[in-house]
């Protein structure tokens, strides 16, 4: 196979992502960022009322303690990338599946619409195209030639920006880390996301990894989420 | 008691046979009508496939809904066809004999029905074939066979080819009959499907071991079909899904719904094709006594179900009970559930007066069904709408107008597949009544004379 070397050098990468909560200010600039990266339809006002609103990555907002004392809480969700993730083994027809660099990836082609995989994912990581995607007439050129438009009747859900990784990695190249960025770790204003190759023990965001602020959402399910979120425990909330 | 009705064969082949001979009028036009109704439904897939699942009532986190419950829906009715075929068969239950063939028929065109549930379903069902059923060699990709959406069909397909053998085994004597009552090409087609059947003691002999080891064998399919549908739940991550209880709770449900379905086809069948003859309160009663025994042990699966929640006390877990018990509408949903489903018709069956009478017995068997459609919604849409801390979005699942007609659909396309069914074979095996005719006897106990059945002079 001509592609040996390639496989080879994939395995060395272990994509991950840290989002640091304390840095966090519900901006939704990741959440438009991604909109427009991947092809995502405009999500007006019926798509929320319908429940069919599609959004990779999507803020939720907490209310902490009483008025007045009250503080709002945000943490920005987007598709995990479990390592041992409960979408995968239930997709009868291998759409999705988990590729040598940690990503779970989701085959457009292949999704037949069982919507399994949207059932058995507790992040709520994985949307349904109920309608075929439709942007008005002067977006229409706005469209990322790198992404699939996807159409009707398939899931699909946050990929960590492939696209930006395949175009650094071609060839098997080696990426230095932080030479790029998926669409929501670029727009953060903030500097709250954090991106890279965990299988770098120097990356930005192997150091952060073992922040003692750090932990995973539901892990008591045991999925092993490739983010890791860091929060400050405020003792006085 | 069972009193003894002598009829003659050539009686029986008369009443049986005379809407195979002949087509009466309120046959066409009921068949119109549910041909209609079937048409109607075929459109509204139609129109869904055209537009999108966006006709649908489905939204974020409920992925699942209607199409799904029908599938679980019908799954369940086909159990009726083991349970009376295949278990009444081996257990020499005589008065098995006027609805084997109903029940099994229902059984296959349940089944046909169910499979096409989670076809609609999809959202490219064009793909599903392609994809999961003939396995492409050349490109390497095969199922997943991790997943329970490959079991399902796996399973559900063994059962409809055991169940379409079982049909077929049992119906060869009575297409012989129907062979040689007819002329012309109808002749021939008979004479092909009844394989040469002359009615010697060595086809007998055969017929009766095939059906005696179809039974035995289609014994594993019944316990795993429907723990098998209960999977698609039970693997799962969702909480309230992820049970072990839901296998035997699902299958004893099934039986429960399925033996609830063949009370309802048969009173009306007694009632369209006139089979006073055969059909009697005796048969009702019985089966009626046997729904009291499957009920109940339904009713303790779901008590199981419950507690395990509430022992468990698991966050997730009550938050979806809270939602089905208390919150609207589920909590008016759950009352009609267990009202239908157990707490009316159990203890009115516990009368004899009910389980002989045919209104009774028909209006509460229909009445199970309704509760038993809505126990595996309550299963499905609560569970979905609260299966994770993050609930987005408050709104609650309501079926479109589409998804109703399609649940509409599937009804009159089993009640039609059955009346065309009855058009061309008789619904009530003809040489089971006249088997059942000369076991009937009489034997004196005391000072009374009482019925009897004997299997050895």
């Amino acid at each position: 196979m001509a592609t040996r070397t390639q496989v080879k050098n994939r395995a060395d990468h272990k994509w991950g992502m840290v989002i640091d909560l304390d840095r966090c200010t519900g901006c939704q600039a990741c959440v438009i960022a991604c909109q427009s990266e991947n092809n995502i339809p405009l999500n007006d006002q019926s798509a929320f009322l319908d429940g069919r609103a599609i959004e990779w990555i999507r803020v939720e907002r907490y209310w902490e303690g009483d008025y007045p004392d009250i503080k709002a809480r945000f943490l920005p969700v987007l598709c995990q990338h479990c390592d041992n993730a409960p979408c995968e083994s239930v997709c009868p027809v291998y759409a999705t599946y988990h590729n040598s660099e940690g990503l779970n990836v989701q085959v457009y082609n292949r999704c037949v619409g069982t919507r399994f995989c949207g059932n058995n994912c507790p992040y709520h990581a994985r949307l349904f195209n109920y309608w075929e995607p439709v942007w008005p007439e002067d977006l229409r050129n706005q469209l990322n030639p790198d992404v699939t438009v996807r159409t009707r009747g398939i899931m699909e859900k946050c990929t960590f920006c492939i696209q930006r990784i395949r175009r650094s990695t071609r060839g098997g190249k080696q990426v230095e880390d932080q030479a790029f960025n998926p669409a929501c770790v670029q727009a953060c204003p903030t500097d709250a996301m954090t991106f890279g190759n965990l299988n770098n023990p120097d990356s930005r965001v192997s150091q952060k990894w073992e922040d003692e602020r750090a932990y995973r959402v539901l892990e008591a399910l045991g999925t092993n989420p490739s983010v890791k979120y860091l929060k400050q425990v405020d003792a006085h909330a | 008691m069972y009193y003894r009705r002598t009829l003659t064969d050539a009686q029986i082949n008369r009443e049986l046979l005379d809407v195979v001979l002949r087509t009466p009028m309120w046959w066409v036009v009921i068949v119109s009508i549910l041909g209609l109704i079937v048409a109607g439904a075929a459109s509204a897939f139609g129109f869904m496939m055209n537009q999108g699942l966006g006709v649908t009532g489905l939204q974020q986190p409920i992925f699942w809904g209607f199409f799904i419950t029908n599938f679980i829906f019908w799954v369940g009715i086909s159990h009726a066809g083991v349970m009376i075929s295949a278990i009444l068969r081996l257990s020499q239950a005589e008065w098995r004999r006027p609805m084997v063939r109903a029940a099994e028929t229902m059984t296959v065109f349940a089944l046909m029905t169910s499979l096409l549930q989670p076809l609609i379903h999809a959202g490219r069902p064009w793909r599903i074939f392609y994809w999961v059923f003939p396995y492409d060699w050349a490109r390497g990709i095969w199922p997943d066979v991790r997943s329970p959406l490959v079991w399902d069909p796996t399973a559900i397909i063994t059962y409809l080819t055991s169940s379409s053998l079982f049909v077929y085994t049992a119906l060869i004597p009575d297409l012989a009959i129907i062979r040689d009552r007819s002329t012309g090409w109808r002749r021939t087609v008979y004479g092909i499907l009844a394989l040469g059947w002359h009615g010697n003691p060595r086809q007998w002999k055969l017929q009766g071991i095939a059906g005696i080891l179809l039974s035995a064998l289609i014994l594993p399919v019944f316990v795993s079909v429907h723990s098998i549908v209960s999977w698609d739940f039970g693997v799962s991550l969702v909480p309230s899904w992820h049970v072990t209880v839901f296998a035997p709770y699902f299958v004893i449900g099934a039986v429960h719904s399925g033996v609830s379905a063949v009370v309802t086809l048969m009173i009306l069948m007694r009632k369209l094709y006139r089979l006073e003859n055969f059909i009697w309160e005796e048969h009702i009663d019985a089966v009626a006594r046997l729904l009291i025994v499957v009920a109940t042990a339904w009713l303790f699966f779901f008590w199981l179900d419950l507690v395990f929640a509430l022992w468990l006390k698991e966050e997730q877990e009550m938050t979806v009970w809270h939602l089905r018990l208390f919150e609207p509408p589920w909590s008016w949903l759950f009352l009609v559930f267990i009202v239908c489903s157990y707490i009316i018709p159990v203890p009115l069956w516990m009368f004899r007066r009910v389980r002989r009478s045919f209104t009774w017995m028909l209006w509460t068997s229909l009445m199970v069904n309704v509760g038993m459609f809505l126990e595996r919604l309550i299963i499905i849409v609560p569970a979905l709408m609260r299966k994770g801390p993050w609930v987005f979005t408050y709104d609650t699942y309501r079926p479109s107008a589409v998804e109703v007609t399609l649940i509409v659909g599937s009804i009159a396309l089993v009640a039609f597949l059955l009346m065309l069914f009855s058009k061309f074979f008789p619904l009530i095996p003809v040489w089971e009544e006249k088997e059942g005719q000369k076991l009937i006897d009489e034997v004196r106990v005391g000072d009374r004379v009482v019925p009897a059945l004997v299997k050895e002079h």
